[in-house]
């Protein structure tokens, strides 16, 4: 059998949801015997693959670099799996979305700041009006809320889609 | 001298199950040991068929219709589960869930959440409806408590408490629709509701975050829904 391509990607979250795909103990090792991980925060590669079997997705769309790197992802991956409530719901980032993005910025780093008060427009993408899912950007075949996964439950849908399987998880938690 | 109502039967999922008029479909099919997923049905509360979640089916055309507000009639015949039925309750849970801003990870009833808790149960791991992300005010006004309203689902168990058992009736809801919001008193902040007695069982009968005790952090906001329920049992009681 062929390792299966896998790949995650890291938009706007915490990496707690990378860290929990990281503490699964032995699980990681039996992981690495069934696929390769061709693309991800944790590995070299520099540009998103072709040709990848499952994309696990962390954080919620924020900019318009998150956005364009997502359907990316989208077009080069067979199955795409959002991981975790930001990815789900928007959690956290979801916070700023009642607040004009002009206001933020001028609050945190005009406002803000102690010294050098200007806002960083060189080398950060423009941030989108509000900070949203995954799914109302691209189809995404499955969801993995929890704040983050347990690492259990990453297993679980990790095993399903090794198997070929799209289904809802069988245990949910939000948060 | 209590009066005993009439017993009659209905058939829940097909089985013949005793109960007397004057009851629901929800009190019949609990005391017949079957469940059925409420929110804003609160024990010791009238109901008021608020959140949706208990529709069954009735009669043979499968009418929807609210567990907690239906009167059981003689033969009456209910489905309290079906693919239908499940179907409905995800979204109303999902439409609950993108009305307002319920970020579980921060929110102070996160593990003592009923509409999480329920979300989890029903299945629904994704919304695919459109978030609205609202911005909504919080009321930290009052001393001892605060009501967020990112967090409120509009149940109504608050103002039943308030009015039912406690018999200040500070809370209501003003407006309608997606409008619709809990206020105190003549929509005024918290601490100058002059019939608030202070005795937070509002802050116990929510289940959500949407009330809470000022000071607790992140998950430690568990909710005495059994001390509510004593409470209102106990006023049943004395009158």
């Amino acid at each position: 059998m062929s390792k299966l391509r896998l790949a995650t990607i890291w938009l706007d979250g915490c990496s707690g949801c990378h860290m929990s795909l990281l503490d699964l103990d032995e699980g990681i090792l039996a992981l690495a015997k069934q696929a390769d991980l061709v693309y991800s925060p944790l590995v070299d590669a520099t540009e998103f693959p072709e040709g990848v079997d499952v994309t696990l997705v962390e954080g919620a769309v924020s900019s318009q670099e998150d956005a364009a790197r997502l359907r990316t992802v989208r077009a080069r991956s067979r199955v795409v799996a959002a991981l975790g409530d930001c990815a789900v719901t928007g959690n956290v980032p979801s916070m700023r979305n009642s607040i004009p993005v002009a206001r933020i910025l001028q609050r945190i780093y005009i406002e803000g700041a102690d010294v050098s008060p200007v806002i960083p427009s060189a080398g950060v993408p423009p941030l989108l009006p509000q900070a949203r899912p995954p799914h109302e950007f691209i189809k995404v075949d499955v969801h993995l809320p929890g704040c983050p996964p347990q690492p259990k439950a990453i297993l679980a849908l990790l095993d399903d889609l090794l198997h070929g399987r799209i289904a809802k998880p069988t245990e949910i938690k939000f948060g | 001298m209590i009066q005993k109502s009439k017993a009659i039967s209905i058939r829940i999922e097909g089985e013949l199950v005793p109960t007397r008029e004057g009851k629901t479909i929800l009190q019949a099919a609990r005391e017949a040991g079957k469940s059925i997923p409420t929110l804003c049905h609160m024990d010791g509360l009238h109901d008021v068929g608020a959140c949706r979640l208990c529709i069954v089916e009735i009669g043979g055309g499968g009418r929807l219709a609210p567990a907690c507000t239906t009167p059981v009639q003689e033969g009456l015949s209910v489905t309290i589960n079906s693919p239908r039925l499940a179907a409905y309750r995800r979204m109303i849970l999902e439409l609950l869930l993108a009305e307002r801003n319920h970020i579980c990870a921060v929110c102070v009833a996160n593990r003592h959440c009923e509409l999480q808790s329920l979300a989890a149960q029903l299945g629904v791991s994704s919304v695919r409806f459109r978030y609205r992300y609202p911005a909504m005010p919080v009321d930290l006004s009052q001393e001892k408590y605060v009501m967020d309203h990112n967090r409120c689902i509009l149940c109504s168990r608050c103002v039943r408490v308030c009015a039912e058992v406690e018999g200040a009736h500070v809370w209501d809801i003003m407006g309608r629709g997606i409008h619709s919001r809990l206020i105190s008193e003549m929509d005024q902040p918290w601490a100058e509701a002059a019939s608030c007695t202070r005795c937070g069982k509002c802050v116990q009968a929510c289940p959500t975050g949407a009330m809470a005790e000022k000071g607790r952090a992140v998950e430690e906001m568990v909710k005495r829904t059994d001390a509510v329920a004593l409470a209102a049992a106990r006023k049943g009681d004395r009158t």
